[in-house]
């Protein structure tokens, strides 16, 4: 037993890391006062670390502390996706003229951002609902406090409480589907519920397997924003600091579906290949491919069309993660092995392109306090590589080559069309041309609106360049060269049994 | 044939060579204004001398078209593959370069064009380094799209060209740029989410198996998506006439006839070219409107052989539409460009009424009139620039007796109105026939009612030579400079080209007469 465990510890260091980096945040606060910016770089210290282990994970298949977590290459996948998201969102928030407001507290700043990784790590690899709970938990109090960091400010104050309001009554809802699946099933794994319940359910408790499952949907929907659960999104990415909207609509996203996809597929499903209704009948009753699929029409349509009439950066880009979100479910809904990969190959350009939009809306912001589209006028001509750079991701976003955008819809809505989803595909195909109004609004304004009279070119220092580039390279990059990411994705998804 | 230059292929040059421009471009300092236009003219001026090495070197005797082996200057080089995987077999994406009759001619028209539209660009002073290198990346978008045989490729090429042209028209153009360049963006872009979702169910649809080590790949080559043996079992495009087939074919259509634009897709066009600046007027009249055809005969026709049968009279149908209601709006138009654009609109109804005869004359004639209006259009569109240059004004009422002041621009402009009606000598007459003839053949009445498009163009083009070269000129207008040197530059290639087309066009026919020929015979014999 103690062998296993000692083993199992072995297996856990990425995790173990980031426990060890808020440890030594907290010391550093309390000690060296005179370095403010410390826990940045300590934690971005972890993050490198934790990257290294987690690097080593990939190939591995092993089940860890008596089968309360996975270790194999899909979780290392989202775990690495999740670092570099965290490592660019401590870069950003050692630039972001919002937190240097509050020096004396920002100790606390990285605690709290440490303390929500190390949950969106231990989401993805979590393989027991009480541990998914729990790793659940873990980010979701994390962010509430990160967003009403900036506590002055009465509109992050109000996006923490709705946060915390919508969050708990969501997750609520969630502990209590989990419950009644445990009751019902007599296991927490989540390999053993799936083995009792495709073991059959008697028909007069089919009711409440079904309403367990539902309820699990929306607290997981909840976390994903997907529409009808995403009421909170716009509101707290508006109210949040910039990073904070960065790593929630980026990090969050990616441990959401890495969970939700884990946890689903694993739990109610039989691997088939083809996708369809067969896939999903081990729970019946409810047809949750259908269920599903809605989400993401829904989620697409309410998304991009709410991103048409916004006017505020961060509410745009809020409601836009929010049709991104259904673009990554339509991988779920599918179930197929082809579906999925394209899902995570999603994730993995969505990583860049939207952290890319978020950070040159953080520049433009700290160097004129922009934050809505009538403050970008000119843009284009003041700042020309921040703007062409904006330009590039907000293309990318949109789905046009030669971008990573372009290729990664192209795999999703491959593999929708492949797996017989051709209404899902519409759908989506439309919403991706009405999606192109606003993002190329943005560019409009930028350079076809004259900047005001005797504004000068703004100035930006040579890191914020390099950081820039790192973000710009890959989303040019995975347009034109993508073969070894399909790989690894597809390889990831060999642990479903596709 | 193949052609290496430092060991890289012909095509693979006059595809980057403008982006290796731009690049050089975005060294130079903003100020460099000389440099930069030095550059681009250098870059496009390469161009056309490679272009004039394919066309010596050519092979008229071979096909391409859906056979591989007979292409020409062929790339081929593994670019993306993702290996084998249960679910799928392999996956593959070519970085598959080649020509054939059908694109030489295209390739021709789009480097000759391209300089063009540089030499006229001289006079652009806003932003000289950003235009250019838009510039620059709108002319290797195009010439992708003509040399690209894997449709993933062909695709990327085709989207590419929207974000310059966008920005062309959005930051250089006329007062209501923000609105053309919008609109074309949006019209280009739902066409372009149609063809990507096509492009993808005709991927899964299709598939070959490797010989040498028998797996199943999948794969965008545009060849193999034309071999009917290829298409897999239960596939979403398999089989021959059958509804999805039908969707498919449509979308793609439609894709297209928004690019060339066909009644009623149309209406993005005439915004685009009065706002656009004359060298992108040039571009889009002269070039990016053929990709639109282009790309029908290089992927509708081959690959939906049956569906194109099947639809083959309402495409006639609406090529005479377009003929004869473009004609019509040419004739009411009192702005100048805008009248050209209605004019285009019908000039490509003849293409599209040509090739609909899925005959080898109609099929020629067609093709032969994308190269012989690309140049017509261009010098019409360039002799608009000169007078707007010179008077502010492109209002058709603003003008008359030009002759008097500009008498050698007028000579000039009045070569490439007569080619636009279609007088005996010059290029247009020659395509024109050829088109109406072939259509003759297929379907009667539609031809016979489309043939009156050719009244219409007369009026409109006797109309406003009159109105502008002919009578007494205004007083505003008096002492006008003729045409400077640069001019002649960018007008005498053109003028050589009609006029010599219109007396002996062999040259062109036979560059595409085989691929062609072989074309309209793989589309009749293929019967369900």
């Amino acid at each position: 037993m103690a062998e296993q465990t000692l083993q199992s510890i072995g297996l856990y260091l990425p995790e173990i890391t980031l426990v060890l980096a808020l440890t030594v945040i907290i010391l550093a606060d309390l000690l060296a006062e005179r370095f403010r910016n410390a826990g940045g770089w300590i934690l971005l210290t972890g993050l490198v670390v934790a990257g290294f282990f987690t690097f080593r994970q990939f190939g591995a298949s092993e089940s860890i502390f008596f089968d309360m977590a996975a270790v194999d290459t899909y979780g290392a996948y989202f775990k690495s996706m999740i670092l570099l998201a965290a490592g660019f969102v401590t870069v950003f928030s050692l630039r972001s003229a919002e937190l240097k407001a509050y020096a004396s507290r920002v100790g606390e700043y990285y605690m709290l951002l440490a303390g929500m990784v190390l949950g969106m790590l231990m989401m993805v690899g979590s393989t027991n609902v009480l541990l998914i709970y729990l790793a659940f938990e873990v980010t979701s109090l994390s962010s509430y406090v990160l967003t009403g960091f900036t506590k002055k400010s009465p509109r992050s104050t109000e996006a923490s409480m709705k946060y915390i309001i919508y969050g708990s009554v969501s997750s609520a809802v969630m502990i209590y589907g989990i419950s009644l699946l445990v009751g019902f099933t007599g296991a927490t794994g989540i390999y053993e519920i799936n083995a009792a319940l495709s073991g059959g359910i008697a028909s007069d408790q089919l009711l409440l397997v079904n309403l367990a499952v539902l309820m699990i949907v929306v607290g997981m929907g909840f976390k994903v924003a997907v529409v009808p659960f995403h009421f909170w999104a716009p509101d707290v990415y508006e109210g949040a600091p910039f990073p904070v909207t960065s790593i929630l609509a980026v990090g969050s996203k990616i441990a959401a579906f890495g969970l939700l996809t884990r946890f689903f597929v694993i739990t109610f499903t039989t691997a088939t290949d083809g996708g369809g209704a067969a896939g999903w009948s081990v729970v019946d009753g409810i047809r949750w491919d259908l269920l599903l699929g809605a989400m993401a029409a829904l989620a697409m349509i309410v998304g991009n069309l709410t991103a048409l009439r916004q006017t505020n950066i961060k509410r745009m880009l809020a409601y836009s993660s929010i049709a991104h979100a259904g673009y990554l479910l339509m991988g779920l809904v599918v179930l197929t092995g082809q579906g999925l990969a394209a899902m995570m190959f999603y994730l993995f350009v969505y990583l860049f392109m939207n952290l890319g939009a978020f950070y040159v809306a953080m520049l433009f912001s700290n160097a004129t306090g922009a934050e809505t589209l009538a403050d970008y006028r000119g843009l284009g001509h003041r700042a020309p590589l921040q703007a062409v750079s904006l330009t590039i991701f907000l293309v990318a976003l949109t789905g046009l080559p030669p971008t990573g955008g372009f290729v990664a819809k192209l795999f999703l809505f491959g593999a929708a069309i492949s797996a017989g989803w051709i209404w899902l595909v519409i759908i989506a195909g439309i919403t991706t041309i009405i999606s192109l109004f606003y993002y190329i609004r943005v560019v409009r304004v930028m350079y076809f609106e004259k900047p005001d009279e005797g504004a000068e070119p703004l100035r930006f220092s040579a890191d914020t360049r390099v950081v820039l580039l790192l973000l710009l390279i890959p989303t040019l990059a995975l347009g034109l060269y993508f073969s070894p990411l399909m790989d690894l994705s597809r390889a990831a998804v060999a642990i479903f049994g596709f | 044939m193949e052609l290496h230059i430092f060991g890289i292929g012909i095509l693979t040059w006059m595809v980057f060579l403008p982006v290796l421009g731009m690049l050089i471009i975005l060294m130079l300092p903003g100020t460099q204004h000389t440099a930069i236009r030095a550059t681009a003219a250098a870059v496009t001026g390469i161009q056309v001398v490679l272009a004039g090495v394919i066309f010596a070197n050519f092979d008229r005797a071979m096909i391409g078209i859906n056979d591989a082996a007979s292409f020409q200057f062929v790339e081929k080089v593994r670019w993306i593959t993702v290996e084998a995987v249960p679910w799928v077999g392999r996956i593959e994406i070519e970085y598959f370069l080649g020509i054939d009759g059908l694109s030489v001619i295209m390739i021709l028209l789009t480097a000759l064009i391209a300089l063009i539209g540089v030499i006229s660009s001289w006079s652009i002073t806003k932003m000289v380094k950003g235009y250019f290198m838009l510039y620059l990346l709108l002319v290797a978008g195009m010439m992708g799209v003509f040399v690209s045989l894997d449709f993933f490729l062909f695709f990327i090429f085709w989207e590419f060209m929207l974000l310059p042209m966008y920005f062309l028209i959005g930051l250089w153009g006329g007062p209501r740029r923000e609105y053309a360049a919008i609109k074309f963006f949006i019209y280009t872009f739902v066409g372009g989410i149609l063809m990507l979702l096509t492009m993808l169910a005709l991927y899964f649809s299709v598939a070959y198996t490797d010989a040498a080590t028998g797996e199943t790949v999948h794969t965008f080559n545009l060849l193999h998506m034309m071999n009917p043996a290829n298409f897999v079992e239960g596939g979403l495009l398999a089989g021959l006439d059958t509804s999805w087939r039908y969707a498919a074919w449509m979308a793609l259509f439609i894709n297209f006839a928004i690019k060339i634009p066909l009644f009623p897709f149309h209406t993005w066009l005439p915004d685009a070219h009065v706002e656009a600046p004359t060298p992108i007027s040039v571009i889009l009249a002269g070039v990016l409107l053929k990709l639109g055809t282009y790309g029908l005969l290089r992927i509708n026709f081959p690959i939906f052989p049956d569906a194109t049968e099947y639809f083959v009279i309402f495409m006639a149908i609406l090529g005479m539409i377009s003929i004869i209601y473009g004609a019509l709006n040419a004739m009411a138009q009192t702005d100048f460009k805008k009248l050209i654009a209605y004019s285009s609109i019908s000039h490509m109804g003849i293409v599209v009424l040509g090739i609909a005869s899925l005959n080898t004359q109609g099929m020629v004639g067609g093709v032969l009139q994308m190269f012989n209006h690309g140049i017509i259009t261009a010098v019409l569109f360039l002799s608009v620039g000169v007078l707007y240059d010179r008077t502010h004004t492109r209002g058709l009422y603003d003008f008359g007796g030009i002759a008097n002041q500009m008498p050698r621009y007028t000579g000039i402009a009045m070569v490439g109105m007569f080619a636009a009606l279609g007088l005996p000598g010059l290029n247009g007459f020659v395509s024109e026939l050829f088109s109406f003839l072939g259509a003759f053949a297929a379907f009667k009445w539609i031809t016979m009612i489309s043939v009156t498009g050719i009244i219409f163009t007369a009026g409109y083009i006797l109309w406003t030579i009159q109105r502008v070269y002919l009578g007494t000129t205004p007083d505003k207008h008096k002492n006008l400079q003729d045409l400077t040197p640069r001019e002649y530059l960018m007008f005498v290639p053109l003028i050589v080209l009609i006029v010599l087309m219109g007396v002996y066009p062999a040259p062109a026919i036979e560059l595409m007469n085989t691929s062609l020929s072989y074309l309209a015979e793989f589309m009749t014999g293929v019967q369900p």
